[in-house]
């Protein structure tokens, strides 16, 4: 009978972290796949400017984090509101903190989108075949703005309250239907009690939805394409296979997806 | 499988008598609305029921009919009425493209199935959201004290709760002068606070005469004392004393109100837009339009951009 050795120590610890990482792993394969998206292959000569998409990302999911917290005690009535965020401030532990870091990192995340869709845009990278998560990218955007829009009214106070005034009097100057637009979003011709809970009904639960849902059909996309290399990459971009004009052309050859250059390159 | 498109046999469907049931059920339908709901349910009962079976009929090719001469779909020769499949295998056996498969029906009744439940559940919610928003708007007219509190030439801001139910959010400021008669009649010109820009709140330019200030229930009279006109705080857009625009970007005078006189008292009415006002005091002319949002122009080439208000 062959004798076993005993297992080291470091084994031991290994075999102990490996087990649950194991069993869900055989069961979902999930490992696998977080496995799939960190080590996937990206361009050689990716660069830092790269990272502003994750940065925005990080930023929403703190927004998110805060926000959730923040909705444990702030009060969405004209007559509680702006007490209960007064509360938050002075009253509640770390409330200073929590909502300092909404509240800034409100104004991150908004800056954080647009350098990274200027990075987007000035890489060139929403080139076929990456169209369709710049229109995505859009979409965010523009759910991004909404929820700076609604969150804004939220402290109801007197800045808050005539922003918010003038940015809904903005959306009604709007040809043909801004006039419905401005009546729908201060939900009748004034703003009234219920003006309140539905921006912070917008603002907490309809829109942050939308943004996660896009996220990740953005990420899905990311991973799939696989990211650009930057324009003055030698691997020059348009060259690799998924970026070849297509065969059987069904897809428009034009601005936005690059040929076969004259020089034949 | 589809039909696959055979352009040499173009799948004609055979003619049918369901269309004539489904059209009298929406004739029996249609009656109902008249006469009784009952006749209505029974009348939605036959169109429903002929429909589908006329539906049924469009796709699997028509039963009434022996129509041996369609062409058979798929390239294969057996006749459509599938007599060609042994026992022994069944419909699951059935040749695609022969007859309707049970896959595409289960398929097509899923989504249809999905569909009518998303939007039975959805048709509501979206309802409640948006239509409260455009239902039951208007104003009451509200009392804002005797009239003799509004001394004869001069501004008095009028501030009041328009819905005591809603409370301090309700509140809305008037600017309003008390113009002495006209034709025998009080005459009363009510400036709306709202700014002509994008809403925010218009101050009198000049002192008010706050010790002088009255109460009355829900509303606070403070008189001004000499004004030059109303000025906005957001973006300087200035208007005179008739709500004109004089400078700033404004696109049309302040908004006004309506007003009653009910023993003694004044009343505020229902709140308008103006483009502009010509002459001053109780005979001036006001050109008057339908409440707009402001920042919306309302005569002019620009008032074409905005053709349909919401109910105010
Ligand atoms: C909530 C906001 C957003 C998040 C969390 C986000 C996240 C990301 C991440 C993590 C990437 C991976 C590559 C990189 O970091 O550059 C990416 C790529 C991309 N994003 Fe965004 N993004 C957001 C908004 C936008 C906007 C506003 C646009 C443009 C309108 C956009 C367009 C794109 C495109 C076209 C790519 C592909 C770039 C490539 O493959 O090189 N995104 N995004
Ligand atoms: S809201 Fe009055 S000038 Fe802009």
């Amino acid at each position: 009978m062959a004798t076993r050795t005993k297992p080291t120590r470091g084994q031991q610890l290994q075999e102990a972290i490996n087990y649950p990482l194991d069993w869900v792993e055989e069961r979902s394969g999930l490992v696998g796949g977080i496995k799939y998206f960190l080590f996937r292959k990206v361009p050689g000569d990716v660069n830092w400017f790269q990272t502003l998409g994750s940065a925005t990302f990080t930023a929403f999911l703190v927004q998110a984090l805060t926000g959730v917290i923040l909705a444990m005690y702030y009060k969405p009535d004209p007559k509680d509101a702006y007490s209960s965020i007064q509360h938050i401030t002075n009253d509640i532990f770390a409330g200073w903190l929590v909502r300092g870091m909404h509240r800034w990192g409100a104004s991150v995340f908004i800056i954080l989108m647009f350098m990274h869709m200027g990075r987007v845009f000035l890489f060139g990278a929403y080139k076929f075949p990456r169209e369709l998560n710049w229109i995505i990218g859009v979409l965010l955007l523009a759910m991004g703005l909404g929820e700076g829009f609604t969150g804004y009214l939220l402290p109801w106070d007197q800045t808050s309250y005539w922003a918010t005034v003038v940015g809904i009097n903005i959306n009604g100057t709007a040809p043909f239907l801004g006039p419905f637009l401005a009546q729908f979003l201060q939900g009748g011709t004034y703003i009234n009690a219920d003006t309140l809970s539905r921006f912070y009904a917008i603002h907490m639960l309809m829109i942050p939805g939308a943004i996660a849902a896009l996220i990740g059909l953005h990420m899905y996309l990311v991973i799939r394409l696989g990211v650009t290399s930057p324009p003055w990459s030698k691997e020059a971009a348009g060259t690799g296979p998924l970026e070849q004009p297509s065969q059987n052309g069904t897809a428009r050859s034009g601005l936005t997806r690059p040929g076969t250059r004259k020089d034949g390159r | 499988m589809q039909p696959t498109h055979n352009d040499e046999h173009p799948h004609v469907p055979g003619p049918s008598i369901w269309p004539a049931g489904f059209a009298v059920g929406v004739v029996v339908l249609l009656v109902g609305l008249i006469v009784s709901w009952y006749v209505v349910g029974l009348g939605a009962l036959i169109a429903l029921a002929f429909g589908f079976l006329w539906v049924r009929d469009l796709t699997t090719g028509s039963s009434l009919t022996e129509a041996p001469a369609v062409a058979p779909e798929g390239g294969r020769s057996e006749s459509a009425t599938g007599a060609a499949i042994p026992a022994d295998r069944g419909e699951a056996a059935a040749v695609p493209g022969d007859r309707y498969p049970r896959s595409k029906f289960l398929e097509l009744s899923t989504l249809g199935l999905g569909g009518v439940i998303g939007g039975l559940v959805s048709a509501p919610a979206i309802g409640f959201m948006v239509a409260p928003a455009f239902l039951k708007q208007g104003v009451k007219d509200h009392d804002i004290g005797p009239i003799t509190d509004y001394p004869e030439g001069k501004f008095v801001v009028a501030t009041y709760m328009s819905d005591a139910n809603q409370g301090e959010v309700s509140r809305r400021t008037a600017f309003v002068r008390n113009n002495g008669q006209l034709n025998g009649q009080p005459s009363f010109t009510i400036i709306s606070n709202h700014c002509a820009h994008l809403g925010c709140p218009v101050q009198p330019n000049g002192p008010l005469d706050t010790p002088n200030g009255k109460q009355y229930h829900d509303v606070s009279l403070i008189p001004t004392i000499s004004i030059a006109g109303f000025g906005c705080p957001c973006h300087g857009g200035q208007y005179d004393t008739e709500g004109n625009r004089t400078s700033g970007p404004p696109v049309r005078a302040l908004d006004r109100y309506s007003f009653s006189i009910r023993n003694g008292n004044l009343f505020v009415g229902k709140p308008y837009s103006v483009s502009h006002v010509d002459g001053a005091g109780s005979g001036a002319k006001i050109h008057k339009w339908t409440l707009a949002f402001p920042g919306e122009h309302v005569n002019g080439i620009e008032s074409w951009l905005y053709p349909i208000q919401p109910p105010h």
